[in-house]
């Protein structure tokens, strides 16, 4: 070690690494000149827009803003920025969509108690985690009572349903139930029975290669004609069974990439123990295959995060769809980029969140594989 | 014997694997004899015929964007090839825009200049954490909030981009052209066999040649100096402000350009991802091994990284196009004219024919993305490692 590498930052030091990593060049110097030029005026640009100039409860004359006339920008044109009062005011919409607003108190227990039924299943060295997963798995027991209602609570229809309900009701419960289909479907394309094995490609092909809103029509507008007659699934249920099997589709192919990274010698070495197919597969291969292919189960689980939105095209309010329905009231029409802003950011917020996790867990893959 | 053969169904993998098998088509025969049965039923009571004839039914409808004649008169087999081209031309001009923005920002993430590094980083995150919907719509949004058309935005004195969209000059070929077109074709060919012609005579006499130079110096020049030959066969027709909207020119609609930019500024996130994964996935030792033997940098780059590089960036490279193929359909969000807008919505909702609507629809779909979806198959098995289950 050299005695200039000491741990703590000094002026030297930061001279040293801008040196590094801006000035090294001229072509370099050039480069973070207009990096800095660029980076103030966006910079300026949005904080103005979003911050500094904006309303969120109060316009600039002290009113409370109860529709978008008293905005400051609609009574001083140019001279303000964003609208935060659609926000505040829809705040519930967003949250919650139609729900009656004395039963919220219902969906912010959920809310409440989903990150305990998630963490068991996300971190594997915590302390009493096998309490968590009992919670886990009785929580969607739990969570239907709680949002659906049933004895003891009246009964919310799914219609009522919306904003981030929607959109985390979806999500969750997609990845969940689609987690043990696609380990079915990954090992059945694997398999050396040539029809459950063609069975699988069929499927699986099939889900990846259409557009997940051709499988939202379909169950829109296919389920009921499928179905007998009094059976008719709502429309929330059945968004909820596209997204299941197109998510279980994407899961099983992240599945099958790891069952394939497993070498042929841990089969052999299980077989010749005299374990047969399941316990093979359940004691040997599945542990090995899903630890190397939860990267990639974390990134379908993003994508499908993000596709719910494209519930709101069949006519369902999820966060967008809520967005979209404040704007298209008259009071609040033409705030466009104020609730645009706000839906990425809530979306952003939980896929960036997911997306460290799956960093994270490969960082922590990594140190065990070295 | 009886024990024998239900002991043998048990424990004897291979007539368990029949067992099985034969449980699973036995249990798809009979759903699919159930749905099929209450389908036909549930159709005949709500007086839904089966069967394809609506496709020569006029559709009735109009659409905004078509690359191919089409009035409101035309039958509904050529709205769906209206739709049809429409997904396919967005798809394409998406894929091409996203590559290049998508190798830039691969690029930029890996630049020794910290500041555009993180910004690329930045822009990475804050688009692909975003739905791709929300970006279409909210870049369509913009679009439609452009200034009116007399405040038009002018761009190199003969772009005009305004609320409507991007009027741009349109070209006029004339009779020559043709010719322009087919030297150009000539020399592409031509170049190919130069350079294999070339690197046979480098390999036998050890002289190098410019082959990038002359080649580029061919394809560039040649189709120039038959432009003029042919007496300069191509005019553009500017548009020119009439009244209240441009006359003449072409315009490119604000639902395409929103498309368009939501499409290639999502998938292109990724891209620049399995772009800079590709790059540090070759290893130091291969640029240093080529630095040690005197090669100069542009070659190594050429030579060593990029083909290594390719064979981990092609693959997630094919599967982002066809993610972008397959968002193409979201099209229907701000009224782009695509399959699902056209055909799948509008056809559907006239004809009720639900079944064989999305039938088509999904086997359409279905061909584009197995074609993607072939090739790229064909070559993993190539990079792929022998040896592992």
């Amino acid at each position: 070690m050299t005695p200039n590498t000491s741990p703590y930052l000094s002026p030297n030091k930061m001279l040293n690494w801008s040196k590094k990593n801006l000035f090294s060049s001229w072509v370099n110097t050039i480069m973070t000149v207009i990096a800095l030029i660029f980076l103030y005026e966006v910079g300026t640009f949005f904080l103005n827009w979003a911050i500094f100039k904006a309303d969120f409860i109060n316009n600039f004359r002290g009113e409370t803003i109860t529709d978008r006339t008293f905005c400051s920008k609609n009574i001083e044109v140019g001279q303000h920025g964003a609208c935060w009062a659609i926000i505040f005011v829809r705040f519930h919409q967003f949250m919650y969509g139609f729900y009656p607003v004395e039963e919220a108190w219902r969906v912010n227990l959920v809310y409440a108690f989903l990150p305990f039924a998630l963490i068991g299943v996300l971190f594997d060295k915590l302390p009493l985690r096998r309490v968590f997963l009992y919670f886990t798995f009785a929580f969607p027991f739990i969570a239907y009572f709680m949002l659906y209602g049933g004895p003891g609570l009246s009964v919310v229809a799914t219609n009522k349903w919306g904003g981030l309900l929607v959109t985390l009701f979806l999500g969750v419960t997609g990845i969940a139930l689609a987690f043990p289909l696609s380990i079915l479907l990954a090992l059945g394309r694997r398999s050396n029975m040539p029809i459950v094995k063609s069975i699988c490609v069929v499927f699986i092909e099939f889900i990846r290669g259409v557009p997940l809103i051709t499988l939202l029509f379909t169950a829109n507008v296919m389920l009921p004609l499928f179905l007998p007659e009094g059976v008719k699934p709502d429309n929330l249920l059945r968004a909820l069974v596209a997204v299941t099997l197109f998510q279980s589709a994407y899961m099983a192919e992240a599945i099958r990439g790891g069952l394939q990274a497993i070498p042929k010698g841990q089969i052999e070495a299980a077989q010749s123990l005299g374990l047969n197919y399941w316990q093979t597969t359940r004691k040997i291969i599945l542990p090995q295959a899903l630890k190397i292919a939860i990267p990639p189960i974390v990134n379908t689980c993003i994508g499908l995060f993000k596709d719910t939105s494209l519930v709101l095209i069949i006519g369902l309010f999820d966060l967008l769809g809520i967005g979209r329905a404040a704007l298209s009231d008259i009071t609040w029409t033409k705030l466009y980029y104020e609730v645009y802003v706000f839906v990425s950011l809530i979306f952003f917020i939980f896929c960036f969140g997911m997306s460290r996790y799956s960093l994270y867990l490969e960082k922590k893959l990594k140190t065990d594989n070295s | 014997m009886e024990q024998n053969f239900i002991r043998k169904l048990i424990f004897d993998e291979k007539t368990r694997a029949l067992l099985i098998q034969t449980l699973v088509i036995g249990i798809f025969a009979v759903l699919i004899y159930l749905v099929t049965k209450q389908t036909a039923y549930n159709l005949e009571k709500r007086g839904i015929g089966t069967g394809f004839e609506f496709l020569n039914i006029a559709a009735g409808y109009d659409i905004s964007i078509s690359l191919i004649p089409y009035d409101s008169n035309d039958t509904h087999l050529r709205a769906y090839f209206v739709g049809l081209l429409n997904t396919l031309m967005i798809a394409v001009c998406g894929c091409f825009l996203a590559t290049i923005m998508g190798f830039l920002v691969g690029i930029i993430r890996l630049s020794s200049n910290w500041l555009f590094r993180n910004i690329a980083y930045v822009y990475v995150e804050f688009t692909r954490n975003v739905p791709v919907l929300l970006q279409i719509i909210l870049y369509y949004t913009i679009l439609l909030h452009l200034p009116k058309v007399k405040q038009s935005i002018i761009i190199f004195d003969s772009f005009y981009l305004s609320n409507r969209g991007l009027f741009s000059p349109a070209p006029i070929f004339k009779d020559g052209f043709s010719v322009v077109i087919g030297s150009l074709i000539v020399m592409i060919i031509f170049t190919f066999f130069l350079k294999k012609f070339l690197k046979k005579k480098q390999e036998l006499t050890g002289k190098q040649y410019p082959i990038f130079l002359i080649n580029s110096a061919l394809i560039i020049f040649t189709p120039i100096i038959f432009y003029y030959l042919m007496g300069m066969p191509l005019e553009f027709d500017h548009p020119v402000m009439k009244g209240f909207n441009f006359k003449g020119g072409m315009v490119i609609r604000p639902e395409f350009l929103g498309m368009l930019f939501g499409l290639s500024i999502y998938t292109a996130a990724f891209i620049s991802e399995t772009v800079r994964s590709g790059i540090i996935s070759v290893s130091k030792g291969q640029r240093e091994a080529a630095q040690a033997i005197g090669l100069k940098a542009n070659f190594i780059m050429r030579l060593i990284i990029i083909p290594q590089a390719l064979r981990v960036i092609i693959p997630p490279l094919t599967s982002q196009y066809l993610n972008l193929t397959k968002n193409s359909s979201l099209g229907i969000a701000i009224g782009y004219a695509d399959l699902v807008h056209g055909f799948g919505g509008i056809s559907l909702n006239q004809t009720g024919k639900a079944i064989e609507i999305m039938l088509i629809v999904m086997s359409t779909y279905l061909t584009i993305s197995l074609t993607i979806s072939f090739f790229m198959n064909l070559y993993n098995k190539a990079v792929q490692f022998k040896g592992n289950i």
